[in-house]
């Protein structure tokens, strides 16, 4: 036990004294969750949209001529009908459709209530969710001129759909996604590098010859990287609230408990790779393309997994990071309890456990 | 008669059809610097490796420190101390880091690692060097400094895998100079070198040759045998047999 803490030590001084490390292990979350965070909620300028006026009376003509005198889009007012709102959306360069039903006009004035349509892209769905506030809020701001004179105010009711992405993932669904991602850099990388080097640098044969165990050595190199990514954990969960904005819904005790079981599944990759890889250069390759591609790609953060082809949702099956994903945007954004997630988690554990029985396996054969 | 150490008796280690060591037997006395010798792949790092505790042999029977190379690999380990080729010190930590963890590995207590640590600073000269990173130091203060972190838990016998290599004259020297001096205090020094004029630096040679010893003697009584100049010229004569050229 005490040669542990000996080999944990000796761990945090390496990580402390080496600058790549440390700026992978914090300089890296600050960077992602800024560049993430903000980039995301900037505001969308000169988006394309197109109005479908079927009413062609007074309060359409003044929205759109309120609409159009913002700077936020570029107009074209034209009808379109349901199959043409999808054509338009198909080449890419329409962000949203704007459609005022015949009998808008007549509703305002008789019912006083009458509804719009907006549909948006929800591929990208920030994009989507700017353009649908900016132009409800045009709508609201017509309402409340409206309202001036009358007694009661009339109701514009914005019916909004999205499409390809109904659900609507914004930016806070980056978050977890960025969480996953820093985890598996950090822990994958940084273990696989920090024991192939001790490969290279000849000490791990001195090691195996001393009576420290080798498999001690494996928790020993993972100790220090399953601490640090705690904290960092914690550093990460501070940006989003403070900076972000983002509100932790669920349980922060059972979040800390998910994330430290895929902090194990991350650090199991690393021990895995360790032990394939010859050469720091082969570990940082292996990790980077072999886990960082798929976590970025097939964990649903950044593209939603439903609009890929059947092949790549199945594979995403395998990614560990998108359970862990489900998991954190269940409990932190839906404040989701346990009950909910119990079924990520077991495959979490279950990936887990075979990872890290294969890394050991190999651990051992290639002892002897 | 001196007390034996290691013991071999017909030791193999066979890998499918090849047999990288083959029935190999020798003693080797307490406080001997005894050379292990052979081309590459002859199986020294094979035999090495099995009496490190770190492979098991196929057949034959050995002990080390008075340790079953079958049943008792943990106790060895505790026993012996090994340096190897390529420099085995953490270059990110200071002199005084590395031997606090060298020996915290070997379960040393504190106290007797500053006693013992402070003692080996003065006796290498590195008052000045203490705190300041290993990578910092010339690479002859690195080699001495990684031979007195091998041998700083008092192990019954050190298994050096070719130690000098790359290092200048003067150093090996020197060196060597550690090497009897942990001899004299009683430390078995179990050596592998490719330098044959070291060779006649031990007190007694082996050399290996396809899996097997080939000739076991004092340096002095083998050139007799050979009559041979140098060990060079013993190792040729030996060698030019071997069928396996490499690993």
């Amino acid at each position: 036990m005490k040669q542990l803490l000996v080999f944990i030590r000796k761990e945090f001084y390496h990580v402390f004294r080496d600058r790549r490390t440390l700026l992978i292990m914090f300089g890296l979350p600050v960077a992602q969750i800024l560049l993430f965070g903000y980039a995301l909620t900037s505001e969308v300028k000169n988006a394309h949209i197109i109005i479908s006026d079927q009413s062609m009376d007074a309060n359409t003509t003044k929205i759109i001529h309120k609409i159009q005198s913002s700077s936020y889009f570029i107009t074209e007012v034209k009808s379109l009908a349901g199959e043409e709102i999808d054509a338009a959306f198909r080449k890419g360069v329409v962000r949203a459709v704007l459609i005022f039903p015949p009998q808008f006009g007549e509703d305002l004035q008789h019912k006083g209530k009458a509804n719009v349509q907006i549909v948006a892209d929800g591929a990208d769905p920030n994009t989507a969710k700017t353009i649908i506030n900016y132009l409800t809020a045009i709508l609201g701001d017509y309402q409340q001129s409206l309202a001036d004179g009358a007694s009661a105010p009339p109701g514009i009711v914005p019916e909004l759909r999205m499409l390809y992405n109904p659900e609507g993932n914004g930016s806070l669904n980056f978050i977890p996604g960025v969480i996953a991602l820093i985890f598996m850099i950090v822990c994958s990388t940084l273990t696989s590098v920090s024991i192939v080097r001790e490969k290279e640098l000849g000490t791990m044969e001195i090691l195996l010859v001393s009576p420290f165990h080798p498999i001690m050595v494996l928790i020993a190199k993972a100790i220090p990287f399953l601490v640090l990514s705690l904290v960092n954990f914690t550093f990460i969960l501070v940006l989003s609230v403070g900076f972000l904005d983002i509100a932790i819904k669920g349980s922060i005790l059972l979040l800390f408990a998910e994330s430290t079981l895929f902090i194990i599944t991350c650090l199991s990759v690393g021990l895995l790779i360790s032990n394939i890889a010859n050469s720091q250069q082969a570990a940082m390759l292996i990790s980077m393309m072999g886990m960082m591609l798929p976590t970025l790609l097939l964990t649903g953060f950044m593209y939603p997994l439903d609009n890929m082809p059947y092949i790549l949702q199945l594979i995403s099956n395998v990614v560990p990071a998108r359970w862990y994903y489900l998991i954190v945007k269940a409990v932190m954004l839906k404040g989701l309890g346990f009950s909910y997630i119990w079924k990520e988690t077991l495959v979490l554990v279950g990936m887990t456990t075979v990872l890290l029985s294969l890394a050991l396996l190999k651990f051992k054969t290639r002892l002897s | 008669m001196a007390e034996q150490v290691i013991i071999c008796k017909d030791l193999t280690k066979r890998f499918g059809d090849f047999m990288a060591v083959n029935k190999i037997s020798f003693e080797v006395n307490r406080g001997e610097i005894f050379g292990f010798l052979g081309a590459n792949g002859a199986g020294k790092t094979t035999a090495m490796r099995i009496l490190c505790g770190l492979s098991y042999p196929t057949s034959g029977a050995a002990t080390v420190a008075g340790f079953d190379v079958y049943k008792q690999q943990e106790s060895i380990k505790r026993n012996i101390g090994y340096m190897s080729q390529k420099f085995s010190l953490y270059e990110n930590l200071t002199v005084l880091e590395n031997i606090e963890f060298y020996g915290g590995v070997y379960g040393l207590s504190r106290k007797t690692i500053r006693s013992r640590s402070d003692e080996l600073i003065n006796q290498l000269g590195l008052q000045q060097e203490a705190r300041k990173l290993v990578g910092e130091l010339p690479l002859g203060w690195k080699q001495k400094l990684a031979f007195s972190v091998a041998i700083f838990h008092q192990p019954q016998i050190v298994f050096l895998d070719e130690p000098t290599g790359g290092v200048d004259p003067v150093t090996r020297r020197q060196f060597w100079d550690m090497i009897y001096a942990a001899a004299a205090s009683g430390i078995t020094v179990f050596v592998t070198t490719h330098y044959m004029d070291e060779a006649e630096y031990c007190n007694r040679v082996t050399i290996m040759v396809d899996g097997k010893i080939e000739a076991l003697d004092a340096p002095q009584a083998l050139k007799a045998r050979f009559q041979a100049n140098n060990m060079e010229e013993v190792f040729y004569q030996l060698a030019r047999g071997a069928k396996r050229s490499s690993d």
